[in-house]
């Protein structure tokens, strides 16, 4: 049940970012390149996404347990550190330099070619990078 | 007078917010790409939940695509550019420990300071790299 769900939930997932532009490269650049020709069309697709999200955290909030049982995740430390914007910034320049976050590079794994599949596999490496730049620090922490 | 392109962007957005009220609400879930493939890939939380969302997510444009045909990606094949931006991506969510759809989508919507404050930082960021890579460099 929960693994169908979690299907589904890709599978919406997927099918909108590709129909909604989220995979078009030009298009993610050009919503980015604020000083130039901008494409203000990815504020529709970000700002439509939180709408059914505020609506699903105050039922999630009367809710406390999900339909399968699962707990509701509970808000993380609102701790604003140097990883989180470090990490972002450097995310967001990726993002800039080819037009793909994590999402729509799984969205076009299956049609993007070869050229979707390295950026894949760099985005996998960085992944696992993180975790070994992070593994010294915890060693170091008692 | 309104872009089609915009309307189709806000229903877009709609149907991935709910496609992420589905993962919260059902299986008790966040919808984080950059997390749900994280944890698998370095191997700390990975699960068949996490595996069938990722499925989910590569099938159903495959589908999609095969049946009414392929969007365009646009995908640059600068082997240099497409190493440097994937590594950037990947290691930048895994550090702010979410993305677009989670610290963007499940993390504004919740009024989360840690998700607004890491949507901020990647827009500026992106801002800032598409002016200089594309506008003084010329790189991209």
């Amino acid at each position: 049940m929960r693994g169908l769900f979690a299907l589904l939930a890709g599978a919406l997932f997927g099918a909108v970012l590709t129909v909604s532009g989220m995979t078009d490269t030009a298009k993610v650049q050009g919503w980015l390149d604020l000083f130039g020709n901008w494409d203000p069309t990815l504020a529709f697709v970000l700002g439509g996404a939180i709408l059914p999200m505020l609506l699903a955290w105050r039922i999630a909030a009367r809710l406390e347990k999900a339909v399968l049982g699962t707990a509701i995740p509970t808000p993380s430390e609102p701790v604003i550190d140097r990883r989180l914007i470090a990490g972002s910034a450097l995310f967001g320049t990726g993002w800039a330099i080819v037009g793909l976050c994590p999402g729509p590079a799984m969205a076009v794994l299956g049609y993007g070619g070869g050229d979707a599949l390295l950026f894949f596999g760099a985005m996998a490496a960085g992944m696992l990078g993180n975790r070994l730049l992070a593994l010294p620090a915890k060693a170091a922490t008692p | 007078m309104i872009p089609t392109d915009w309307i189709f962007g806000l229903i877009g957005g709609l149907m991935i917010g709910s496609a992420a009220a589905l993962y919260l609400l059902v299986n008790g879930r966040i919808m984080g790409a950059s997390g749900i493939l994280g944890s698998i890939v370095d191997a700390t939380g990975p699960t068949w939940e996490k595996a069938l969302f990722i499925a989910g997510l590569i099938a159903a444009p495959l589908l999609y695509g095969f049946a009414f045909g392929y969007p365009a990606t646009n995908l640059t094949s600068n082997p240099a550019l497409l190493g440097v931006a994937g590594l950037l991506v990947g290691l930048g969510t895994r550090m702010a420990n979410g993305c677009t759809s989670g610290h963007g989508v499940c993390g504004i919507s919740r009024f989360s300071a840690r998700g607004i404050t890491a949507t901020v930082a990647y827009l500026v960021a992106g801002f800032a790299a598409m002016f200089v890579g594309r506008h003084l460099l010329g790189v991209f």
